[in-house]
């Protein structure tokens, strides 16, 4: 008995992981379409369930009901593996991140090497997709996705780099225990590592404005174009799987993983409070907008949200009322730790569709451009900048206040350099370009 | 190897490829031909070397469909060319058959046409901004312009009952008499508009990518755009100053004032600019026309069966997209003996082959959008 012990958690947590992802895949998107609409001035979808609560089951089921199409010409067996090695290994770096100090599936001592060894692999679902279509628009998008995720993993690897300098480990959870420790979450220690990151993690999950492999206007779905049905909804699953696991790794790295903001700070401990209330706030406009709904199956339904966000409201304040020291009280961390790790990695994916719809696409040259001419030496400057600024506290003692805003500000100079050589750059390139091949060809 | 659709004897079928070229073959369906323009591309990596288009996808025989129709059976034809810009087709029928019979449109009738011509060219400018946009990637400028055009669609509804192809005016002047609240609607539409444009302009003007996307996109000299042909902002945008409506006036557009606006290097980020800056000015002459709609009759004399003497008349009119020209022969009966068009969309399309050899192919479609091809007019 002893001996099976160990695994029963991670089993369970891994079973609810694969049975919850496709869900959770499926309100992103249902999340990113309501986003556009806001933005776009429209409702975004309407008709499935009230206000389209349903719309993402309803595409699951269009999916898997529609026709299975394999090209003649295809590659029929990396055709059909291609997709599956995407999600895999999509899924598979889920299994390293600490949604909440109890809720992980293991924490490995490499963690993060784990995650990002595991995630480039998932390219390779990419490349060999989008040549076993044997379509010209697919084989282009592989190209691109392949020269796009092997540049932005170098400048994502050295963002991350420097936030492990900081924690001194490897482990997702020691990571954030550092956070922990210090109080300052790494966001803060730096800044401009959280940045390229950012950027980088947009570049990898092939989010506009770096959608170059999927461009839909250019390459109508890029790697994706030979394929339909239930093996594209793979793909696209791999692609918010993919969503989260970056997010996830900004979360535990520069967010503070599941600490709650200032969680060392006595005097904010209200701030405790705020979980059960957002919920309670949330049941409420579900009940406001109940009676709004036309027919009574979605009036129920409606009410129905509503008393399930009662509900977590209540598992989430129950830590807090219950007396100090009972097991309910103790769970308080595993509660309000997982609530605040997902919240911070919607927070951060609402970043993405934010930029999304904000920012035209760049060009594949440009995309390159500012990969290696920019992001990449700035990554390493901030490695530099903050293994200096570590330096300067460890061996000569300076204040971490003083030695850390010193590095930042060394890689900040170096980030003005980089734009304005640029920009220098940039512009004769343009006439150089046009002497080559001459208007009238 | 020139054949007539590829002056420059790049034919793609009959040339031998070189060993890291591909043949790519983008459209009839593809998510921005604008339509069903098929594009052959012949790349080098991702380099266009080479480009033939294959138009006729949408051709419905609208030149031979007059020879069988009267002279006001024939004109909501018209409408159906640049379905973007109804408005302005029907105005150069009208003007071109106007001219054949001697005729001419009472003042009220003019000031009416040329406000709502405008209006027009500010919707037709408007989508053609909102599908660029998304073409080089910003999804949600579309939505914003899509509302604005929208103001104008219901003017239109307002005017005449139709949204799209509207047949707003007849032979001899206008069926309908303007709705009470005409200016008042304009008027409203224009001061919102000035603040809207503005926030087009906030999205994506300043914007770098935007910039680096359409700078030094898709040349046009000066003298190749002479040489081509082409016209409307896209001939202004390489730096000629040539506007039908201050060179050869029709309607009522002599008694305003207007500006045209010109580019500098011919590239699509002065296109977008032109064509921004065009829709203030039709804006400014909206204004300036509900100030004075003269009164009097909205329809001149021109009698109930047109019979226009034997000859011929050319008429061309400044289309948001360039000039629109009509040529109509008359054989003294009540059918046209031929009409030819010439459709802006089609002559600026011939220039694409030589705006994308040496871009990549993320700019063919960049320099799609800016010519404003509108696949209804190109085959008519």
């Amino acid at each position: 008995m002893n001996a099976i012990m160990p695994y029963v958690f991670p089993v369970l947590f891994a079973l609810v992981i694969v049975a919850l992802l496709p869900l959770v895949a499926g309100y992103i998107v249902l999340m990113e379409r309501k986003v556009m609409a806001d933005m776009q001035v429209r409702l975004g979808p309407m008709r499935v369930g009230p206000h389209g609560l349903l719309q993402p089951i309803a595409d699951a089921v269009k999916l898997l009901l529609k026709e299975d199409i394999i090209p003649e010409n295809a590659d029929r067996l990396v055709f059909w593996g291609a997709p599956l090695i995407s999600v895999t290994t999509a899924m598979l770096a889920l299994a390293a991140l600490p949604i909440g100090p109890f809720f992980q599936i293991a924490d490995l001592n490499i963690g993060l090497l784990f995650i990002l060894g595991i995630s480039s692999l998932g390219i390779f679902g990419t490349v060999l997709g989008g040549w076993a279509s044997n379509s010209h628009y697919s084989l282009l998008g592989a190209l691109r996705s392949a020269a796009q995720l092997v540049s932005y993993e170098t400048s994502a690897g050295m963002a991350i780099v420097g936030a492990l300098l900081l924690a001194g480990t490897l482990s997702t959870r020691g990571i954030v225990q550092a956070q922990s420790d210090t109080g300052w979450w790494f966001i803060f220690v730096a800044p401009v590592g959280f940045f390229i990151y950012l950027v980088a993690s947009i570049a990898e999950t092939n989010r506009a404005p770096f959608d170059m492999p999927e461009a839909e206007s250019e390459l109508v779905a890029g790697y994706m174009t030979e394929y339909s049905g239930f093996r594209w909804a793979l793909y696209f699953l791999a692609e918010y799987t993919n969503m989260i696991v970056v997010a996830s790794i900004a979360t535990t790295l520069f967010l503070g993983g599941w600490l709650r903001p200032f969680a060392n700070t006595r005097a904010l401990n209200f701030l405790d409070y705020l979980p059960p209330l957002l919920m309670v706030w949330v049941a409420g406009y579900c009940f406001r907008r109940t009676p709004k709904q036309p027919v009574a199956v979605q009036k129920m339904f409606m009410a129905a949200v509503g008393v399930l966000c009662i509900v977590l409201a209540g598992v989430l304040a129950m830590p807090l009322v219950a007396p100090a020291g009972s097991l309910l009280a103790s769970s308080k961390a595993g509660i309000h730790g997982a609530f605040w790790f997902l919240f911070k990695v919607g927070a951060y994916i609402y970043v993405f569709m934010w930029l999304r719809f904000t920012f035209p696409r760049y060009r594949f040259d440009q995309l390159m451009r500012l990969g290696w001419q920019f992001l990449v030496p700035l990554s390493i400057v901030n490695v530099m900048g903050i293994g200096l600024g570590l330096a300067l506290h460890r061996q000569l003692n300076w204040p971490n206040g003083l030695s850390l805003p010193l590095g930042n500000a060394l890689t900040a100079v170096a980030a003005a350099y980089l734009l304005s050589a640029a920009e220098k750059h940039e512009h004769p390139r343009v006439g150089e370009e046009e002497e080559e091949t001459p208007v009238h060809a | 190897m020139a054949d007539r659709y590829n002056p420059a004897g790049a034919n793609l079928e009959t040339t031998v490829l070189g060993a890291d070229e591909i043949i790519l073959n983008m459209g009839p369906q593809h998510p921005s031909t604008h339509g069903v323009l098929r594009v052959k591309l012949r790349l080098d990596g991702e380099k266009v070397v080479g480009s033939e288009c294959v138009i006729g996808y949408l051709h419905r025989g609208v030149e031979k469909i007059a020879e069988h129709r009267s002279y006001q059976q024939f004109a909501p034809y018209v409408d159906r060319m640049d379905y973007v810009a109804a408005v302005s087709n029907g105005l150069g029928y009208c003007e071109a058959v106007e001219k054949l019979l001697g005729a001419e449109a009472p003042p009220r009738a003019r000031v009416i046409r040329t406000i709502l011509t405008e209006l027009q060219r500010i919707a037709s400018h408007l989508f053609w901004l909102g599908t660029h946009a998304l073409d080089i990637g910003a999804l949600t400028p579309l939505f914003y312009c899509l509302r604005e055009r929208e103001e104008i669609l219901k003017i239109f509804e307002k005017y005449c009952g139709a949204r799209l192809t509207t047949h707003a005016f007849r032979i001899g002047g206008l069926q309908y008499e303007a709705y009470d609240e005409l200016e008042k609607d304009v008027e409203r539409f224009c001061k919102e508009f000035d603040k809207r444009v503005d926030e087009y302009e906030a999205l994506l003007t300043e914007n770098r990518i935007w910039v680096g996307r359409t700078k030094g996109i898709g040349i046009l000299t000066t003298e190749a755009a002479i040489a081509m042909g082409v016209t409307g902002p896209v001939l202004r945008a390489s730096g000629v100053q040539w506007d039908i409506r201050k060179a050869m006036p029709y309607a009522a557009y002599d008694q305003y004032e207007f500006s045209i606006p010109t580019g500098k290097n011919g590239d699509t980020y002065d296109r977008y600019l032109v064509r921004l800056e065009e829709m203030r000015q039709s804006r400014k002459i909206c204004l300036q026309a509900i100030e004075n709609i003269p009164p009097g009759p909205i329809m001149g004399k021109v009698g109930k069966v047109l019979k226009p003497p034997p000859g011929e008349v050319y008429h061309s009119i400044e289309a948001p997209k360039g000039e629109l020209g009509y040529y109509i022969v008359s054989d003294g009966t009540t059918q046209p003996y031929r009409v030819r068009i010439r459709p802006p969309s089609l002559i600026n399309l011939e220039a694409l082959d030589q705006m994308i050899r040496g871009h990549l192919v993320a700019d063919v479609v960049a320099v799609i959008g800016t010519l404003d091809i509108v696949l209804g007019e190109v085959d008519r």
